[in-house]
């Protein structure tokens, strides 16, 4: 709508909604501050926003005495690795359903997100089992495998309405043009669909890093990602402020940077293209 | 497109992701199915015996069953009417025009991608707790008492966490809409004398009601197994005050290893997503064929 | 070489046959339109040549080999799409280079072709440029210069004028018949627009329902329609029909006359009638008579500028020779 809107209009929507996202923003941004003070000034009374001596000897101590580093490897390795299985095992299948589509294609679609919809809790006992029994328990491999799987429905949906979107006109005309499947998929479809897939991968890369049902029962110490290192903050731990604020932010920052970057996408993922 | 060639490639490359969730799917629910008939406890291993429907009886007559789910009940419901309302409000504010745009909303996403573990611990220590949170501090200034949140209102607590981590979802997804609104709508209605209110109900609502149903249907699939958030904060209590179906099945199979009762469960919660998913997969396929 | 030949080709997706049993012959170096209204089955039937599609049952023969099986990339063919299908990632360089590419040529060898089509083409100028940054007219071009250096046996257009505006439209079509000169290479060319046919074909096939109406040169099928059909169809404005009374004095079920068939006059003619709407084009006057008896409504086509305007009355008399006549079911009878 290409309207006029009068500046003070304008000056009182501008001081709302940045006290509005201000207020969301808080508990973030509390976080990262305490996350620089010493444990005596993080619970001081009254709080101390901005006039405290800041240091970084949290961020110095949690990772040399918790083997922080160990943990996030862990988040690395399970949710890049889950995402990149996923995707190895999903494009072929995305790309088969957008191109070739057959009358059973809605229907394997379908299918295919009630999966996702099984609630975890509902298989955790036989998963429980056969990786305690395949001696996958606290084992990155058997998160890695867990998370490709819960994973899989909305990487093939994702690429799938981002599939559709590439006119099937220009494979034809590729074909025509002389190209065999193979390079069809390497000279063509892979160019253009990069776009969409790279923004797969970081959606899934958040949701992974961020599991936190499967990462809590599956793992004990040795594979535990950060999701499951921070909860084992939760007591006695917890009262050490300071370090946990820098725990938090050092497991939050890569994803919310990623996040940001992803936030188009994101509603389209979440919501399997029912919304666009 | 469609000729023989492709079409048999096209199979060779969809059965791989077919048959891994086809595994995915039978082989754990249909142990989760058979176990819930047995007598069968990781304390005794090798007593196991068949046990009929006792589990499910067990399950279903045990007054914590019916605690979880209306807990679990409450959670969603809440969490769902929150993130709603707020989302539509602040929908309508962020699709304004004003200075700054891009950074606010940066700031109102964020708490999606905060890791449940830490939103959870965050809101418990730092906020939440009696003495030294920050709620604390601020009803001491104020000359009032402190008010042990987790103690005294443990699921409203929850509830609270789990509402700040999904309004951004929520926020994200109906201002996605607005914007989809074609504004030659909103001036038709405009040149039809419809004052902004009328426009609001009249052509607004109905245009975010579909976006508002596929919020609440997406939300309740993840909100019915909230977990990370009850376990670094009350663990399920005091009592059964804060334990929804999840939470329950995981205490009764992992911390007390009834596999049996725990799998009964596990069946009564997949029934309840199910019934959830029905309607959320007719929505989706409907989209898929416009 | 180009010679295409249709033996009892026919199509179905599942139960709805779109092209029933079809036999057609097109020789090397013809041009050939495919016309009919939207949904005849002209664009399957392209595709099916292209090997885009496969056939129910039935055989293609291009240059005396049977096709039938043969993937679209062995055919030799080349084809341009309605939405002109340029790899948006690629500079028009690489474009009109793909199918080249893709048939081992040596990178000189390459080099030289997509040079030379693009010399012919007038696009050298965008050579380095992304299809995004070009207008309707030069990526139709691409297209076409993706097409040419492969230097097929046959060109298949499809629809491919139908995203330009109508300027673009009179000069493409020139370009490209102009290029059917110049190569002298088999095209098949599908088009829902009668001018485009006319202007350009040696051959047009008029398709209705998958089926084959009629085949014949422009002229041809302008002077002799073989049913109303295909009288109805080509030649603008439309072929007036009459039934009844009128059309039985002349022994038929239905008379045709085209519009400009019709001799116009203030005072006396054969039929009488109102002028409705009138259209003044300078070169030709368009006018529209009502309150014939005859028909709903007539149009007449008078050359030049003439002084036809609402609420006049006049006169028309067809031009004997000129009368098509139809029986029942629509044919021609001579």
């Amino acid at each position: 709508m290409a309207r006029k809107v009068t500046s003070r209009r304008m000056a009182i929507v501008t001081v709302v909604a940045w006290a509005v996202g201000f207020a969301i923003f808080f508990p973030i941004l509390w976080t990262i501050i305490t996350s620089f003070k010493t444990e005596a000034e993080a619970i001081a009374s009254p709080p101390k926003f901005l006039n405290f001596h800041w240091t970084l000897e949290n961020y110095i101590t949690v990772n040399e005495r918790s083997n922080y580093f160990r943990h996030f490897m862990n988040s690395v390795v399970i949710s890049v690795g889950s995402t990149l299985l996923a995707l190895l095992i999903a494009v072929p299948a995305a790309w088969s359903m957008a191109f070739v589509p057959s009358k059973r294609t809605k229907d394997i679609l379908m299918w295919m997100l009630s999966t996702k919809m099984l609630p975890p809790v509902g298989v955790l006992i036989p998963i429980y089992l056969m990786f305690r029994n395949l001696g996958l328990l606290d084992t990155r491999t058997g998160l890695v495998i867990v998370l490709t799987l819960i994973n899989l429905p909305i990487v093939i949906w994702m690429l799938y309405t981002y599939f559709k979107e590439i006119p099937v006109d220009i494979l034809e005309a590729a074909r025509m043009d002389g190209a065999s499947l193979k390079s069809e998929i390497i000279y063509v479809l892979t160019p253009m669909a990069v776009p969409g897939i790279a923004s797969t991968l970081l959606l899934n890369v958040i949701l992974a890093w961020n599991e936190a049902f499967w990462t809590l029962n599956l793992t004990a110490a040795k594979a535990a990602p950060l999701t499951a290192f921070i909860a084992s903050y939760s007591s006695p731990e917890g009262l050490f402020y300071a370090k946990l604020s820098a725990a938090s932010t050092m497991a939050i920052a890569p994803i919310l940077i990623m996040g940001w970057f992803s936030q188009k996408q994101l509603v389209r993922g979440l919501t399997f293209g029912a919304v666009k | 497109m469609a000729t023989q060639h492709s079409r048999a490639a096209a199979r060779a490359m969809l059965s791989p992701s077919v048959l891994l969730l086809l595994a995915w799917m039978i082989i754990p629910l249909s142990m989760t199915l058979y176990f819930s008939f047995l007598r069968f406890n990781l304390l005794m291993p090798g007593m196991e015996e068949w046990a009929g429907f006792d589990n499910y009886r067990y399950f279903l007559t045990d007054p914590a069953f019916w605690y979880a789910m209306r807990n679990t009940l409450v959670l969603v419901g809440g969490v769902l009417v929150i993130t709603i309302v707020g989302g539509t409000l602040l929908g309508l504010l962020l699709d304004q025009d004003f200075f700054g745009q891009g950074i606010v909303r940066v700031l109102v996403i964020a708490p999606f991608f905060v890791m449940p573990t830490v939103s959870a611990l965050v809101w418990k220590n730092m906020f939440m707790n009696p003495v030294n949170g920050l709620f604390a501090h601020f009803a001491q200034a104020l000359g009032l008492q402190p008010f042990d949140f987790l103690a005294q209102a443990p699921l409203l607590s929850i509830i609270v966490i789990v509402a700040w981590q999904w309004l951004p979802f929520a926020t994200l997804i109906l201002l996605t809409a607005l914007q989809s609104l074609d504004s030659e709508q909103l001036e038709a209605a405009e040149m039809d004398g419809a004052s902004p209110l009328s426009r609001f109900i009249y052509i607004v609502v109905p245009h975010l009601s579909r976006a508002i149903t596929v919020v609440i249907l997406i939300q309740t699939i993840f909100l019915l197994s909230v977990f990370a958030e009850i376990l670094v904060t009350t663990n399920g209590g005091p009592g059964y005050a804060s334990t929804n179906l999840t939470y329950l099945v995981y205490v009764q199979s992992l911390l007390q290893f009834d596999v049996g009762g725990g799998s009964a469960g596990g069946v009564v919660a997949i029934i309840l997503a199910n019934i959830v998913a029905i309607f959320l997969m007719r929505m989706i396929g409907k989209n898929l064929e416009s | 070489m180009g010679q295409i030949t249709l033996n009892k080709v026919r199509k179905a997706f599942g139960d709805v046959e779109v092209i029933p049993p079809l036999d057609l012959r097109i020789e090397d170096g013809e041009f050939v339109v495919f016309v009919g209204p939207s949904g005849c089955g002209k664009s399957t039937l392209l595709r099916l040549i292209a090997g885009l599609e496969d056939v129910s049952s039935g055989a293609i023969v291009i240059d005396g080999k049977d096709a039938t099986d043969v993937p679209p990339a062995k055919r030799g063919l080349a084809m341009v799409f309605q939405s002109y299908a340029l790899y948006p990632h690629m500079s028009v360089r690489k474009n009109i280079a793909f199918p080249l590419k893709m048939a081992g040529l040596s990178k000189s060898e390459i080099d030289k072709r997509v040079d030379n089509a693009a010399r012919v083409l007038n696009l050298a100028a965008y050579i380095e440029r992304k299809p995004g940054q070009l207008s309707g007219g030069q990526r139709q071009r691409v297209a076409i210069g993706r097409a040419i250096v492969r230097e097929p046996s046959a060109f298949l257009f499809d629809e491919p004028l139908s995203n330009l505006d109508a300027a673009l439209r009179v000069n493409m079509r020139l370009e490209i018949s102009e290029l059917h000169n110049t190569l002298a290479t088999t095209m098949v060319y599908v088009t829902h627009d009668q001018v485009e046919a006319m202007t350009m074909a040696d051959k047009i096939v008029v398709l209705q329902a998958g089926r084959i109406e009629q085949v014949g040169s422009p002229l041809d099928l302008y002077r002799t329609p073989s049913n109303k059909f295909v009288a109805g169809f080509i030649g603008s404005p439309r072929m007036n029909f009459i039934e009844g009374p009128e059309a039985a004095k002349y022994n038929a079920h239905t008379i045709g006359i085209r519009p400009e068939h019709l001799d116009v006059s203030n005072t006396e003619g054969a039929w009488k009638g109102v002028v409705g709407v009138s259209e003044h084009l300078g070169s030709d006057t368009f006018a529209h008579v009502l309150d014939t008896g005859l028909s709903e409504g007539m149009t007449v086509r008078a050359s030049g500028e003439v002084a036809l305007n609402h609420g006049d009355t006049v006169f028309m008399t067809p031009q004997p020779d000129k009368i098509h006549r139809f029986d029942e079911q629509g044919l021609r009878l001579s």
